[in-house]
Formats: structure tokens, sequence, C-alpha cells
């Protein structure tokens, strides 16, 4: 199947024809046939991201925005051209403010750094909530450590959703950015942040929003959002490793210092002063990973065509099948239940570690993350040691929930 | 018996089993069956991090030999442990110091002693061969 017929398939999608454009879904594992739920980790490439960066390297590749010759120009165009292809993805108003990264741990420390240093002073405060990734709070720790500056931390329930009646509390005239992520990953939880938004911005706040595993999922505006910072990985969205997208408004961005210093994001330089480019190029300090950037592309016109909705619909019934399948196993415990979930399930089995629970589900053919998913505060607010998560992609199906059930009985019999 | 016959003996009973699953049946056995480490033992200066699951190591020595015991919350890293200290407690430190664990490659659980497993183990055996360097650097 090709991105151009993906969208005359009338009504229901055939997800079956989608998932054959996985190669690696095709492999063994263990002698036996992948059931890949780790996507939130790291979700696997459709052959039209693979082809389209062989075909960058083959026949595209110099170095960009430098040479006078046509080849730069070529490879110019389309390391630009996966830039729009990202802005019109999120909806930004401007290319200006689309701004690529090396993933969302460096979209995040961007901002914690340079908003850091400009706008952190002594006593101030960042407000992250307790369900974030490492990456959404140790970059945070280094600019307060470095402002002396105060980390705040929204509380969640025992569902795993932020306990908002605090969050208004806790938000105040001393916060001066909110950095939380839109989908836990977790837990699963999808995060109200269209509400923290609007309340951070009625006191003239800005918010940041770790986009790591709601992107994959579901349409992200960032105009209707309104959000001031958003960021995401290419690889969790179909595309390669290494490369990731920071949206930022630009009354933020310009007023922001630079990140990296280097080649591509000077105006002028003399050894008694610089000065610096135009957004973007003013973040994109050295050679930028070109290749990625097609590949991304690639990525996010293959999940627009196939379409939200679509995989949406999709996924919800993934989720709603496969725990309701996983609760009719006697001494499960999901972690994470929240009204508003993405197609993540943590769970653990009564009696049972979850290393010794993912490493017989691994001898079956069916990769699951184990452990504390770097969210250690998390799981120590839940008083566990980690938890057994099962992750879902559009290219999954019913067959693989149906191999997992199987497999997590069969680890219970053994373990037990 | 010394650190290679022990080794080729769990080798050998090793061969008995036909499939992954008599293997790690048997080796959830070992887990389950062992009170290795007394729980006063279970402290944070013995406790060794894994990403995964965790090990409690403790070193005891007498004439120049080390007694291992050990702990983990997870009953796979615990069957594994028990044979790691089934092959070198009671051994000479100095051959402790110098031992070659082939046996977990030839049972067909080396993944459990790669560094992306993180379960705790490789930083464990790295620990017993570090306490027989040192106790022998010390005759």
């Amino acid at each position: 199947m090709t991105i151009n017929n993906i969208n005359t398939i009338p009504k229901k999608t055939d997800f079956e024809k989608i998932r054959a454009d996985f190669p690696l879904l095709q492999r063994d594992m263990n002698g036996k046939p992948i059931v890949f739920l780790d996507s939130g980790a790291s979700s696997q490439k459709p052959q039209q991201v693979i082809d389209a960066m062989n075909d960058y390297y083959a026949h595209q590749h110099a170095n960009v925005h430098r040479g006078v010759y046509q080849l730069s120009q070529e490879a110019t165009d389309a390391f630009e051209k996966g830039r729009r292809i990202a802005q019109q993805f999120i909806n930004a108003p401007s290319e200006k403010e689309v701004l690529f990264v090396r993933g969302t741990t460096e979209g995040i420390n961007l901002v914690a750094s340079s908003y850091g240093r400009k706008f952190l002073k002594e006593g101030d405060e960042v407000l992250i909530s307790a369900m974030e990734h490492h990456s959404n709070i140790v970059p945070w720790q280094m600019a307060c450590e470095q402002a002396g500056a105060n980390l705040k931390v929204i509380p969640i329930n025992d569902a795993g959703e932020l306990v908002m009646e605090e969050f208004d509390k806790l938000l105040n005239e001393k916060t001066k950015i909110v950095a939380v992520n839109h989908v836990s990953n977790a837990l699963g939880t999808i995060n109200p942040i269209e509400e923290i938004i609007e309340k951070a911005h009625a006191i003239g706040v800005p918010v940041l929003v770790d986009g790591a595993q709601s992107i994959p999922h579901m349409n992200v505006d960032v105009q209707a959002l309104d959000v001031d910072f958003y960021t995401f990985s290419g690889h969790k969205v179909f595309g390669p490793t290494g490369i990731g997208i920071l949206y930022g408004k630009e009354k933020w961005l310009n007023a922001m210092p630079p990140y990296h210093g280097g080649g591509e994001m000077i105006e002028t330089v003399t050894f008694e002063k610089t000065t610096y480019n135009e957004l973007p190029h003013k973040f994109e300090a050295g050679t930028p990973d070109i290749a990625g950037v097609v590949g991304l592309g690639a990525a996010l016109e293959y999940v627009q065509a196939i379409g939200h909705e679509a995989i949406q619909l999709h996924e919800h019934e993934l989720l709603e099948y496969a725990t309701q399948e996983l609760q009719q196993i006697e001494g499960i415990r999901i972690i994470g239940t929240a009204k508003n979930k993405a197609s993540v399930i943590s769970f653990l089995l009564d009696g049972t570690h979850p290393y010794d629970v993912g490493t017989i589900l691994d001898k079956l053919g069916i990769a699951v993350r184990t452990g504390h998913h770097c969210t250690q505060p998390l799981m120590n607010r839940f008083g566990i040691p980690g938890t057994v998560r099962a992750s879902l992609a559009f290219y999954n199906n019913t067959e693989d929930i149906d191999r997992l059930v199987e497999g997590v009985k069969r680890a219970k019999r053994m373990l037990l | 018996m010394s650190i290679n016959e022990i080794q080729d003996e769990i080798i050998e009973e090793f061969d008995f089993f036909d499939d992954w699953m008599e293997r790690y049946e048997y080796i959830i056995d070992l887990g389950k069956k062992l009170p290795l480490i007394d729980d006063s033992m279970k402290t944070e200066e013995r406790l060794i991090k894994g990403c995964q699951s965790q090990v409690w190591l403790h070193a005891a020595q007498e004439d120049g030999k080390i007694n291992f015991t050990a702990d983990s919350d997870a009953v796979i890293t615990k069957g594994i442990i028990a044979l790691l200290v089934r092959v070198l407690s009671g051994q000479p430190a100095k051959e402790i110091a110098e031992s070659e664990l082939y046996f977990i490659d030839k049972i067909g659980l080396k993944e459990h002693l790669s560094l992306t497993r993180s379960n705790g183990l490789v930083s464990m055996v790295k620990q017993m061969k570090r306490y027989g360097i040192a106790l022998s650097s010390q005759d």
C-alpha cells in the first residue's frame, strides 16, 4: 500500500493492510511472530519512511543552507519541506516557530535552559506534575537550581488523574512556567491541557506541553490549544530516531537566548561580538539531521493520510478490548484508570515482579516494557517498583491482544 | 569442587531440559525455594540497584575463601543468583577474581547478564569479583 491510496479507502480503514507497510512486524522474536507492544518507547517505521531516507541519501544529500550548487539547494528544499509538513501537522502559524531538535528530551532541555536563563529568578516557581517523565523533571530541576527557583508538583489521584483543585492552588504569581505532559507515558492518562493553558494564561504564565505520547495518537492543533511550547519526538510517531520538533511561540523564542552556539545560528561573528540568526535558525546550531527531517516528514504525511479519526477509533477499540480481556485474569491490577486514556495499559500481576512477567512474555515473542518507565516519582506515588506496560499503535490488532493475554496467563502459571 | 567443575555440572543439568519453558521453570523454582539472605542483611549498602530488579549481596570471608549470600525482588533474577552463588560461594578469593563465568551463556541465559536488561546481575557479578580481588590482594 502506498500513502496515496490510503485516502481512497472508504469508511472503515483497513488496518491489516497498513500493518503490512511495517517490515519489522513481519519478523520473529524468540522463534515466534513478534507481537510489538512497546510503541510508547519507540514505534516501528513504515516502508515509506525507510524509502524516503534511503532515497535522500542516495540522490539528494549535501549540506543545507550553504552551498551555491544545485544539489545543496535540493537538499535544503527537502529539509525545509520537512519543516512545512511538521508545521501543518500541528497547525503552527509560522515555519519560524517550528524548530528541529533531537527529540522531546532536547526540546524540553532547550526551553528549560534558554527560557530559564532569561526568565527564572530566585524565589520563582516552575510547576510540573507528579506523572512527568524524568525528561520533564530533571531539566527543570537543573534550571531551578541555577536560578534559585523552586519546583512545584501538581499531585494526582489514585486513578492517575491530575488533581485540578491542587493545580489551582499551586498556580500563583511566583509561577514562571507550567510544564506538563499531554499523555502520561506510564499510565496513558490524557491530561486536561486546555484547562491548564487557559488558567495559566489568565495570570500570564506560559505552558510547555510534552507531546511525546500524544502526537502518535491524536490530532494536535497548537493554535487551538494556544500552547506556548509543544515538543515531540519523531521516533514515537513512526519516524526516525534522533529528530523531533519543538514548537514555540515567536514572542518567547525571540526573547530567549540561543541554546547552542555554532554555525548556522549566527548572523555575524567577530571575536568581540556575535549577532544571532533569525528564527528558526537561531536555535539550530550546526549541521542538522537532514535525513531525519526527511524521514520525519514522510512519517507525518503517512499518519495524516490514514487520518487521526480512524487511528483514534481503531486504538480506542483495541484499548477497550485489551483492558476488558486483561481484567478477566485474576490478580491483574491495572495502574492508571483515568476516564480519559490513550492506548497505554500498565499493569501488575499480584505476587509477581514486572521483570519476571516481561521475561516470560519475551520468550513468547511479545515485546512489552517493564520497569519504572523513567517515572520513578510516579511509581513511588503508587508504592510499586514498576509495571508491565503494553503500549499500542494503529498497527496492532486484536490478535496481538489475545497473544498478550495468553502470555500473561502463561506467566502467571509459571510464576505463581 | 572448583568453579569450573561446578559450572560444567550446571551445564550438564541444563542439558536435560528440552526447551526454554523447562529451563525457566527450574530457575523460577530455584528463585522461590532459596532463602538466600537474611532479611537483616537487606540494607542500603548491600543493595545493587538495577533499572528493572534489585539485588542484595553480602560477602563474608573465611580462611581466604568468600561466602556469598544474595537476594532479589524478582524471582527469575533470584534463580540466576542462586546459580551464581552456587558457582562462586565458598571459593578461594583469587579464583573468584580470575573466574570466567561461561555457564550463563551455555545454559541460554546470557541475555539476563547483558547491559540492556539492567536487572542488577551484571553489577552483582562485578561486585563479587571485586570482593575476590580485594581479598586476594591482601595475601
